[in-house]
């Protein structure tokens, strides 16, 4: 018999990663890994925005990374600064800010480390509900601007010229991927969310010969490691945000080898 | 569309274009424009401001002062200096060639086939080399129909021998529908004979006019050296390459043999 909070891991697991898969492929293509990692640890500071003004914590979580993606997408026009260095002061210095304004509330016991590296094995119906909800919400959006948002990623110049609307889409996806990890934060924590967005859409391109079938390869690794990597934390009691990581980097470097062997594409 | 572009209105026409970046003037009081069925190929040093003005043309940037007037309904194609494509992305050519508008399968492979790449629909992007790759821009550029086609720096990456078979091909996209063409270019001496009119771009338009003309005026000299003038009036004669365009076609066949032989003899005096 299957215990409860086992089967809301499984379900809120299975969520994230049916989102992360196709959402992580445009990560990959479009080379934003560090961007993903940069609003991931913004979260931090939404963690305290929620405790300082007593709201619901995930809002404060989704308000914070919104902002900080779209603050991300005005400073990216700039041309002072390299853009990697740009995201690499933001990204810790807003996992600083929030680490240290958690730290002065010390009336509060909170589990940072639960927000660091994810606590699947307390998420509550409820957010089993924000996950699928918002994970529903994000898959329609992506699917509604697949072909533009493809298009200038293959080129930009070129989509621009084509008449696509290359600035609202660009904001459209950064939008996404705020919400998509406000809402898989619990599963993986703030520190991992990247490697669940980009690791089985790495292990599924060398099986893939359209985006697509890239999107969906990438979506079923990522549940193969949420259900994985689960199994092993309840096998040997090793946590299970992590251990859902190395289960998805496992079947990543399985990709290589198979892919290795089985090369069709040159 | 009438193949004399002297007698029609312009496709695209830029008038007094101005640009600044940065604080520094980019381009300056820039006049220019293209007629249906012609070849204009835009050359300059690099940082000039070709690419500037491509992108104004383009109506991705905005000019400072002076104005753009495009044909009503002018349908543009363009052909971009660079493509880089993650190599994580895979893309068939036949789905890439989709990404631009709607075109079906039969449209899809009558371009492939106009571009000289017949049955390439289903290979990979990636396993494409330099000038197939470049032929299968021009080949999404030629999907949309274009009244103008703009190929930035169309012979990147190619070989001679490649690059004397894309300007070839391109001569027959202009015979065959007839579309104004404007090339960016910095080889000069392949371009040359491939164009009607040459705009000599530096921040200004410098001189402009016939190839001849423009290779003997001293702003050109001033811009490239006494040298190029002797280098760039290459009359290879590409309307007479009919059977050269051909030979080439049955080539890409075989894509594995080299044809260094499809390059004219005296392309060395010219390199």
């Amino acid at each position: 018999m299957i215990e409860d909070f086992v089967l809301r891991a499984l379900i809120g697991g299975l969520g994230v990663a049916l989102v992360a898969g196709p959402l992580g492929c445009f990560i990959v293509w479009r080379r934003m890994a560090y961007f993903g990692d940069s609003v991931a640890h913004s979260a931090v500071l939404g963690v305290a925005l929620g405790i300082a003004l007593g709201i619901d914590l995930g809002v404060g979580i989704l308000i914070v990374c919104v902002l900080f993606a779209l603050m991300l997408a005005l400073l990216q026009h700039q041309h002072r600064l390299a853009t990697d260095t740009l995201l690499g002061i933001l990204s810790h210095t807003a996992l600083a800010i929030g680490m240290v304004a958690v730290g002065l509330m010390d009336w509060l016991r909170v589990d940072l480390l639960g927000y660091l590296f994810g606590d699947v094995l307390s998420v509550t119906w409820a957010d089993i509900g924000r996950i699928w909800g918002g994970g529903a919400v994000a898959l329609a959006v992506l699917g509604f601007i697949w072909r533009p948002l493809l298009s200038m990623t293959v080129h930009e110049e070129m989509a621009r010229a084509e008449g696509t609307p290359v600035a609202a889409i660009r904001v459209v996806f950064m939008l996404l991927i705020a919400l998509v990890i406000a809402v898989a934060m619990k599963i993986v924590g703030i520190l991992l969310i990247t490697s669940l967005l980009i690791v089985p859409a790495a292990a599924a391109r060398r099986f893939a010969r359209t985006p697509e079938a890239m999107a969906v390869g990438a979506a079923l690794i990522g549940a193969l490691a949420v259900v994985g990597g689960l199994a092993a934390s309840l096998n040997w009691d090793t946590p299970p945000g992590p251990s859902v990581v190395v289960v998805a980097s496992t079947l990543f470097i399985v990709s290589l080898a198979l892919g290795g062997l089985s090369r069709t594409d040159p | 569309m009438n193949p004399d572009g002297s007698s029609v209105s312009p496709a695209i026409e830029a008038r007094g274009v101005a640009f600044h970046a940065g604080g520094r003037s980019i381009l300056q009081n820039v006049d220019m424009a293209v007629a249906a069925g012609e070849i204009v190929t835009l050359i300059g040093p690099n940082g000039s401001g070709k690419t500037t003005l491509i992108r104004i043309l383009l109506d991705v940037l905005k000019p400072d002062s002076g104005e753009v007037i495009r044909r009503p309904g002018l349908t543009v194609g363009y052909v971009p200096q660079k493509v880089a494509i993650d190599p994580a992305l895979p893309l068939t050519v036949g789905r890439f060639l989709r990404l631009g508008g709607k075109a079906g399968d039969s449209d899809v492979a009558a371009v492939l086939a106009e571009v000289g790449l017949p049955a390439v629909a289903g290979r990979m992007l990636a396993g494409l080399s330099g000038g197939e790759f470049q032929r299968v821009l021009l080949g999404r550029a030629l999907l949309r129909r274009p009244d103008l086609l703009i190929l930035d720096e169309p012979t990147q990456g190619v070989d001679v021998g490649g690059q004397l078979d894309l300007y070839a091909l391109i001569a027959r996209v202009r015979r065959q529908r007839g579309c104004a063409i404007l090339l960016v270019s910095h080889d000069l001496h392949l371009v040359m004979a491939a164009t009607d009119r040459v705009i000599c771009l530096n921040g200004h338009v410098c001189c402009h006019g016939h190839p001849e003309a423009v290779t003997g005026d001293p702003a050109y000299i001033a811009l490239f050296g006494p040298r190029a003038a002797e280098l760039a009036v290459y009359s290879h004669d590409h309307d007479h390459g009919h059977d050269l365009g051909g030979r080439v076609l049955g080539d890409r066949e075989h894509p594995h043999h080299p044809h260094p032989h499809h390059a004219p003899p005296h392309r060395h005096d010219a390199a």
